[in-house]
């Protein structure tokens, strides 16, 4: 099944096997017990908690951030050009491989 | 006790948070999570918006695997109902007993309810669980004037969501505003002109005086002797904290279980957190409150984790809270009080503004509506105490980031 791995706030990697499409990040990373992943809101865009550095070769296959992603994004302390919120991205068997930070907590 | 072990009344946002956080931490004792709903923990927040929508995912904050998975004991549908502070033992309505080394009390709140005729009738509801939003979306399938009694954030969350699904939705309200209690009047304005602008009816400085109807209720009368058409009525008029069982074994209660700064109650082996927890910090500006938001349940629960982790440290989160209302999204951060100066950073006559409320001259809370941008920022600066004054708020060319310390240069990750 197309993978997807997360390194978590201390560095481990977990890796995540049970992926499945239409499904975000956020609850991917969620649904597999990632350490320290917040998502307060549940993912309405709203909280900033699910931030995720995304490995930049995946950039280009992830749909553009709407404005309030990245107006939420771009206030953060911890923006990079590769940020994005984890419950934005939906999951699709295009990202294989996927590999995300998650960001420290603002 | 053979093994150390941690129980926790209410398996809500708070409740939850503190086993998750429990066992990151590695916890090695026995975590007991009772709650009185047949639910795994789930989040309320999409109750009153995307799940009437049919729009949620799903609402559960951990799958039910990962209990048993973590050890955490949930303990589902069943209700504490007495605590023996000498013994460190929580009764349960079921007569079985859960002991305790420490004791999370994260009760939650309730709906307050409305002391007029008629409430008792079908298609009135109260909207704080998932049973209570899963027969009201099914009603609301067939709802075609639906009154709304109380202008908050559950109440007017609602009123969006209904007049989407198509419903004519009249909200009352005694206040002369919407959000009265929380929102500055130039945002209350703000949104009084939007949701009327979708067709919300708007009612203040009224009150329902009773529902009629013969089994399900068909009209509402107001006190000024209006009668307003209505198959379905949502009640939202506050809460009332569940206090009961902190009461019955003479915890101090106050309009909530009060705590100190690091949310232990009179008893050292007792914290409690989450909406019924009545607690003061520097934000507050010395009086004690209670936060109703999920913002505050899962930064207490990870306070009182960390304690029980041996590392105590007050609680000195910022507050924060959202509210989306249909297309409008409410965003707040820090705390209102009254008496504050109201600033405006953009324009409220267009779609997106903030306002900046100034406690003393020091920034003490922001509300924003459609600009996520200033709402991430208010909250760094209010965590930061950044000096920003009502003048360089008022600015719109003033860069708010300029105040904030910097983070470290760091290199790409991933
Ligand atoms: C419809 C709705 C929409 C909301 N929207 C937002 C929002 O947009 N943004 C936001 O920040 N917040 C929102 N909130 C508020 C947020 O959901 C609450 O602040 C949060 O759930 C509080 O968590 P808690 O764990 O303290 O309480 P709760 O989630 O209420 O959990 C307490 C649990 O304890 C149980 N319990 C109580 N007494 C006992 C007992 N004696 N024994 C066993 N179990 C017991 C209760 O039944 C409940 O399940 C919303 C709330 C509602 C109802
Ligand atoms: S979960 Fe809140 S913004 Fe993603």
């Amino acid at each position: 099944m197309p993978k997807l791995t997360v390194v978590t706030r201390t560095g481990d990697e977990i890796e995540i096997e049970q992926t499945r499409p239409g499904a975000s990040v956020m609850e991917l990373m969620r649904d597999h017990d990632v350490p320290d992943l917040l998502a307060l809101c549940g993912g309405s865009r709203s909280c900033a908690t699910c931030h995720v550095w995304v490995d930049t070769a995946f950039l280009s296959k992830l749909p553009e951030a709407v404005e309030e992603e990245s107006e939420l994004l771009d206030s953060s302390m911890h923006r990079q050009p590769n940020s994005r919120l984890s419950c934005q991205i939906k999951w699709k068997d295009e990202l294989d491989g996927l590999r995300v930070t998650l960001a420290p907590e603002d | 006790m053979a093994q150390p072990s941690v129980a926790i009344i209410g398996a809500g946002q708070a409740g939850l948070q503190v086993a998750v956080s429990l066992r990151e931490q590695h916890y090695e004792g026995r975590i007991a999570l009772i709650g009185d709903e047949p639910h795994v923990p789930y989040a309320r927040p999409p109750l009153s918006k995307a799940y009437l929508l049919g729009e949620a995912g799903d609402l559960a904050l951990r799958p039910q695997t990962y209990f048993a998975q973590h050890r955490i004991d949930l303990i589902a549908g069943k209700r504490a109902v007495a605590i023996d502070r000498t013994r460190r033992m929580v009764g349960l309505d079921d007569e079985s007993v859960i002991e305790y080394d420490h004791l999370v009390l994260a009760t939650g709140a309730r709906n307050r309810s409305l002391p007029i005729p008629g409430v008792e009738l079908g298609n009135v509801f109260l909207l704080r669980t998932l049973d209570e939003a899963a027969l009201l979306r099914e009603r609301m399938a067939a709802a075609k004037n639906v009154v709304v009694i109380g202008a908050g954030f559950i109440g007017l969350e609602f009123a969006a969501t209904a007049t989407k699904l198509g419903a004519n939705v009249t909200v009352l309200d005694v206040a002369d505003r919407p959000m009265a209690r929380a929102l500055s009047k130039t945002m209350s304005a703000v949104f009084t002109r939007e949701h009327e602008k979708t067709g919300v009816r708007l009612m203040f400085n009224t009150q329902a005086m009773r529902l009629l109807g013969e089994q399900c209720v068909t009209a509402v009368e107001t006190v000024d002797g209006k009668i307003l058409p209505a198959d379905l009525v949502l009640i939202g008029i506050g809460v009332i904290p569940n206090v009961e069982v902190a009461a019955t074994c003479n915890l101090t209660v106050e309009n909530g279980i009060v705590v100190d700064e690091f949310l232990q109650t009179s008893d050292p082996h007792i914290s409690s957190i989450g909406d019924v927890a009545a607690f003061s910090n520097r934000h507050l500006g010395g009086g004690r409150v209670r936060l109703e938001s999920v913002q505050n349940a899962s930064d207490q629960a990870r306070c009182v984790a960390a304690r029980i982790m041996g590392q105590p440290d007050a609680y000195d989160a910022v507050p924060w809270f959202w509210s989306t209302q249909g297309s409008l999204k409410l965003q707040m951060a820090g705390l209102p009080s009254s008496g504050c100066e109201e600033v405006v950073r953009g324009d409220p006559n267009a779609s997106k503004c903030s306002v900046f409320l100034f406690r003393d001259g020091k920034l003490a809370c922001v509300e924003t509506h459609n600009r996520p941008a200033d709402h991430m920022l208010a909250r760094r600066l209010l965590a930061e105490r950044a000096a920003l004054t009502p003048d360089q708020a008022a600015d719109p060319t003033f860069d708010l980031k300029s105040l904030l310390p910097r983070p470290a240069a760091r290199v790409a990750a991933a």
